[in-house]
């Protein structure tokens, strides 16, 4: 195995051209990440988190600087299927099961039918939804939802995960349950995964990096390297150490703050 | 059975209102004839043998409910009972014959607005040029029309239903392109990306996420031109010589001041509007809740 990164990000810029002239969403930014990392993006609305994600799946083109996905372009990333994406809604299909919803990406893949079986039973077992293949969307809780789509963009195998603030709609309880799951689940498939969210505690309990970005012009001003361990109970937010990186994340979006000020 | 009532209570009241005020005008309008009459046979009236007659006349200007009542019941069930329910002074073979090019007509102009509204949404060019021609169809009278679609199908030795079907279809494409083209653009921005980070062809997309997401737009549509279908039908068969039909009924009744008979075929009309469209609605209720797309 070699030591390159999975997604490579150098001198990154995309610009929007708007009637109230330029925005720069995405500056200069310059990151790698590796192969099992557990990145999140946090930032307030408009430092460009969503848009790097989205560059990196292929679903905006950047205007400048260079950037590759598994060593190729987003293209032909995408096209090769190598990452699966969580929106921040579940997006199920009401006209299709649960088990259809997660079929739905291997049919247009092209996966057999007896593929298609095998994966939606490990998929759905991955999430905690085991019994609920033959459900409809509407049967399930918001956060149930939000599983079932993660299965579904794990149906298909893909090496990354890139989740674009999956639980911002719901509430903490069941966030806190879904950030657990979320790990549990990153452990036992190792996973590169990409998360954009708003929530320094979710950030820092999920990462081993955060990377902390702030607007105008959308860029990255601290990168931070989590110093906790893999395993993760949820007690661990009390820690010290989880207070210490928590306060650093702070320092970092106040530091990106302070023209607004 | 007060929850019965609130719910059949508001329509009885306005069936009512309506019986009330349709007597009410078949007195005022035929009371003048009536007078007439009795003018010139030299008798007076007494108000109970005005309003007598103003409900017995056999060419009112507004014939009474129960004179339309008993026509369409002796133009279906009577002759039914006598077994001749498909003879040519039946409205049952009347409205069959309108029924006929209506469906035809209807089939038609659905798979013209469903094609129309793909071409639309799939190709810039149909995208930029199609809808404004669409849409100037719409403003030309039907009854303009009409006749040259006959002529010009019969000059190719087309005659017989087919015309009356067309004409049927050029009423009722429009409500399902215009319906179609939003239902099939109803998917938004996310549901799209979602298709694209799986690189799903444009196949893909239009059979799993574009189509059944159209499906209420659809129904709607279909609503509005079934009943624009069966008005095409009957304007159809007035340039055709008025030969069968429920519009051959209305146009005869006009022609001998029949009003009895053109109310009847009014209502048969109505009544037949009614049914299909409540028809599409039952269909559209089903396959809704099955899709988990009901409101």
């Amino acid at each position: 195995m070699t030591n390159d990164p999975v997604i490579s990000a150098k001198n990154l810029s995309l610009t929007f051209q708007t009637n109230d002239g330029p925005v720069h969403a995405l500056k200069d930014v310059t990151l790698d990440i590796n192969k099992g990392d557990f990145v999140s993006f946090i930032g307030p609305s408009g430092c460009g988190k969503t848009t790097f994600l989205r560059v990196m799946a292929d679903l905006e083109k950047p205007t400048a600087g260079e950037i590759t996905v598994n060593g190729v372009s987003p293209e032909e990333a995408r096209k090769a299927r190598a990452y699966g994406y969580v929106f921040q809604h579940a997006g199920l299909y009401p006209w299709r099961t649960i088990g259809g919803n997660i079929r739905l990406p291997l049919e247009i893949m092209g996966v057999s039918k007896d593929e298609q079986d095998a994966a939606v039973k490990e998929v759905l077992e991955l999430v905690h939804l085991d019994n609920f293949e033959n459900k409809f969307p509407w049967q399930l809780s918001g956060g149930m939802q939000q599983r079932a789509s993660i299965a579904r963009a794990l149906a298909f195998h893909a090496d990354i995960l890139l989740m674009d603030e999956p639980f911002g709609a719901l509430d903490e309880i069941v966030r806190d349950h879904l950030n657990e799951q979320v790990l549990e689940l990153w452990a036992r498939t190792n996973k590169t995964i990409g998360f954009v969210t708003h929530s320094i505690p979710e950030a820092v309990y999920l990462s081993t990096k955060i990377v902390v970005m702030s607007p105008r012009p959308g860029r990255i001003t601290d990168v931070i390297e989590s110093t906790l361990p893999k395993e993760r109970p949820l007690e661990i937010r009390d820690t010290p150490e989880f207070i210490e990186i928590a306060h650093r994340v702070r320092d970092g979006l106040r530091a990106g703050h302070e023209d607004d000020a | 059975m007060a929850a019965l009532w609130y719910r059949v209570g508001p329509v009885i009241a306005v069936v009512i209102a309506i019986f009330v005020l349709w007597y009410a005008g078949a007195v005022a309008l035929n009371s003048a004839w009536a007078h007439d009459k009795a003018k010139r046979a030299g008798v007076e009236l007494t108000t109970s043998e005005l309003i007598a007659d103003t409900m017995s006349q056999k060419k009112p200007k507004l014939p009474a409910p129960h004179q339309v009542g008993a026509e369409i019941w002796k133009t279906t069930g009577a002759m039914v009972a006598r077994g001749k329910a498909f003879s040519k002074r039946s409205l049952i073979y009347h409205s069959w014959i309108t029924l006929s090019s209506t469906l035809l007509g209807f089939a038609m102009g659905t798979a013209l607005g469903i094609a129309l509204a793909v071409g639309i949404v799939y190709n810039r060019t149909m995208d930029m040029s199609v809808m404004p021609w669409v849409i100037a169809s719409q403003t030309i009278p039907i009854l303009a029309i009409a006749p040259m679609i006959i002529v010009v199908l019969n000059a190719v030795g087309i005659s017989g239903l087919i015309p009356k079907a067309v004409i049927s279809m050029y009423l009722s494409f429009f409500p399902v392109v215009v319906g179609m083209v939003k239902g099939l653009r109803s998917p938004d921005h996310m549901q799209l990306d979602q298709m694209k980070t799986w690189n799903a062809n444009a196949s893909q997309e239009f059979w799993k996420l574009r189509l059944p997401s159209s499906m209420p737009f659809l129904f709607t549509s279909l609503k509005v031109a079934m009943a624009a279908s069966l008005v095409g039908a009957i304007v159809g068969e007035l340039p055709t010589g008025a030969v069968a039909g429920l519009g051959a009924r209305l146009l005869g009744g006009s022609y001998y001041g029949q009003t009895i008979q053109i109310w009847s075929a009014l209502l048969v009309a109505a009544a037949l509007a009614a049914a299909l469209v409540g028809l599409i609605g039952w269909i559209q209720n089903i396959v809704l809740k099955r899709m988990g797309m009901a409101r």
